[in-house]
């Protein structure tokens, strides 16, 4: 009997956490997964229909559209967040006062919630009394329609011609939320990429001043392969969390929300509305099940292409 | 770190750049809170101005009766307390056992538990609505807690930090005669504050500013946690911009002082959670 204590012991341990992880987590995922198969009625009447959510999915433009406007969302916040935050960070480091103070006010948004930053900036882009279109209007130009402007950016930049429908850009509403979007994750990759310089040995510095290297040349074969491990991370970690935008698109648009004309509507939204708003269970766990595998493809893919890129140093 | 900037010109513009973008940064805060000032009429007034001419505080005042702020901050409370305590528990429990016992399945369990907590909370938000459905929790306090009791992320750190602790020290504590669970409330605990503030500041902002669970999962106005409360009351309760920015300066009042407070232990923190390995 003692023995089997001793045995069971560490299990012990893990039995709390354990117990969350397999009520909330698996068999939540579990069961889920043979509700995406299943098609729900009125009342909860359920039927089987085996492929039928995921086929009728993949034939929805809506959807299509959604996986679209979510591209857009990160394309426009990826490399923008990543380079801005590199450049913000190495300038950090340079010497200079007030490094922390800095340091500080861009990590402000950070903390803050979605909900508030979301609520500021709808503000912020009110068309006639928005801070927006008040500086935009102390340089005499027209206002924008910052948060109800369906047209993309690249149809309204080539105004002249005439712009093929895939290559409209997203809508200017679209546009805001990256801006925001961006706005808000800055200080997290700044402090990210800060650590990363810090583990940058200086004396690579000092020998390459040494052998005449100018400051772009130590950049190019010092700072940027050294800092490739956090660099991977911070675009991975910016990617996933674009895809998973829900807030802004809730808190901004519409309504309907994912408007003017669901150029804002994005993955997340799109689950969301035929879960919580139509309650088809159904598809909107067939909808999570392939956004899954898009997260998760997406991380596999990041890996794949940066691990030979990447120096461990 | 090289340096760029060696000539002072060059300073100079880093640090122009650095305050440029720091005005970038800040100026929504800055409008937020004279919006919250004005009355309702000078909010709207175009050329807007910078600086209220009557500073109105009656704003603040008025904005925390129109819904019931008080209940959401309860809620908030109640919820953030309930987390942070399971969320110690469940962690330091599973770290130790993960950390510094060796048993049948240790590493796959390890890893089950990485890749289950890691499904994006959007992805889960469903199948966990279903099963709060199946034992009848919509709506209720547990469905905001329990959930979210365990947090990979904690023991992961935890475990890492409980590797570091000598054996030798484990060894002398089991020969004075303590037990295994003694060690770790005596001696791991005791010399992991470090880690463990980290721990709970992830926990406090997390519960703070949770957004898309509450929302699916509750639907009665008073069990509405302070980010719900507030987007509900932007979305249909008001339209006046003065009570919603004041609004919106109350409910982030608290976490931006514990920043403040704890500025420096906050940032290490998120930058530690960005090393990998």
């Amino acid at each position: 009997m003692r023995k089997l204590l001793k045995t069971l012991n560490p299990y012990l341990y893990l039995i709390p956490a354990l117990a969350v992880i397999i009520v909330f987590r698996f068999l939540p995922m579990l069961y889920a997964f043979r509700v995406s198969f299943f098609k729900w009625g009125m009342g909860g009447v359920e039927r089987f229909v085996a492929l039928g959510n995921y086929i009728s999915i993949l034939k929805d433009s809506n959807f299509w559209k959604a996986f679209g406007n979510t591209i857009y969302f990160s394309l426009g916040v990826v490399p923008t967040s990543l380079f801005l935050s590199l450049f913000l960070a190495v300038l950090l480091k340079q010497k200079i006062r007030g490094v922390r103070f800095f340091r500080t006010i861009y990590f402000l948004p950070v903390i803050t919630s979605v909900i508030a930053v979301s609520m500021v900036w709808k503000w912020i882009y009110h068309p006639q009394a928005g801070l927006a279109n008040s500086l935009l209007g102390f340089f005499n130009i027209k206002g924008i329609n910052w948060l109800s402007e369906w047209k993309g950016i690249f149809e309204l930049i080539f105004n002249s011609f005439k712009v093929h429908p895939l290559i409209k850009g997203p809508s200017i509403a679209l546009l805001s939320l990256i801006i925001v979007s961006v706005w808000k994750g800055l200080g997290y990759n700044i402090v990210l990429f800060l650590a990363g310089l810090e583990n940058i040995p200086i004396q690579y510095y000092e020998a390459a001043k040494v052998d005449g290297a100018n400051r772009w040349q130590m950049f190019r074969s010092i700072t940027w392969p050294l800092l490739s491990p956090t660099t991977f991370y911070v675009l991975l970690m910016t990617t996933i969390v674009s895809f998973q935008m829900f807030a802004y698109v809730w808190m901004m648009t519409g309504p309907p929300a994912g408007g003017p004309l669901g150029t804002t509507n994005v993955l997340v939204y799109y689950l969301y509305d035929y879960a919580f708003n139509f309650s088809r269970y159904g598809y909107g766990t067939a909808v999570a099940f392939i956004l899954f595998v898009i997260i998760l493809s997406l991380t596999l893919l990041q890996r794949k292409i940066v691990e030979r890129n990447v120096f461990y140093g | 770190m090289f340096s760029m900037a060696k000539s002072l010109s060059g300073k100079i513009i880093v640090v122009v750049f650095l305050c440029l973008m720091g005005i970038v940064m800040v100026l929504p805060f800055y409008w937020m809170i004279i919006t919250s000032l004005k009355t309702s009429l000078e909010a709207v007034h175009l050329p807007p101005s910078w600086f209220p001419h009557h500073l109105r505080f009656q704003n603040y005042a008025e904005a925390w009766k129109q819904v019931p702020f008080p209940r959401y901050f309860l809620n908030t409370l109640i919820i953030a307390v309930a987390t942070l305590v399971g969320v110690l528990v469940t962690s330091c429990l599973a770290a130790y056992s993960f950390a510094s016992m060796k048993y049948r399945g240790r590493n796959f369990l390890f890893l089950s538990f990485l890749a289950m907590m890691m499904i994006p909370v959007p992805v889960y938000i469903v199948p966990g609505y279903l099963i709060l459905m199946k034992l009848h929790w919509v709506d209720t306090y547990f469905a905001l807690t329990v959930p979210w009791l365990a947090n990979v992320f904690s023991i992961f750190l935890l475990r890492q930090h409980f590797k570091t602790i000598p054996k030798d020290l484990y060894d002398a504590a089991i020969m004075d005669g303590c037990s295994k669970f003694g060690f770790l409330v005596k001696v791991v605990i005791p010399l992991s504050k470090a880690v463990l503030v980290t721990v709970s500041l992830f926990s406090i902002i997390g519960s703070w500013n949770a957004f898309i669970w509450p929302l699916v999962v509750t639907s009665k106005d008073i069990l509405r946690p302070i980010q719900v409360g507030l987007a509900y009351f932007v979305q249909e309760q008001s339209t006046n911009y003065s009570l919603l920015t004041a609004a919106t300066t109350f409910t982030i009042a608290p976490i931006v002082l514990l920043f403040f407070f704890l500025e420096r232990r906050i940032i290490a923190s998120f930058a530690r959670s960005g090393l990998k390995g």
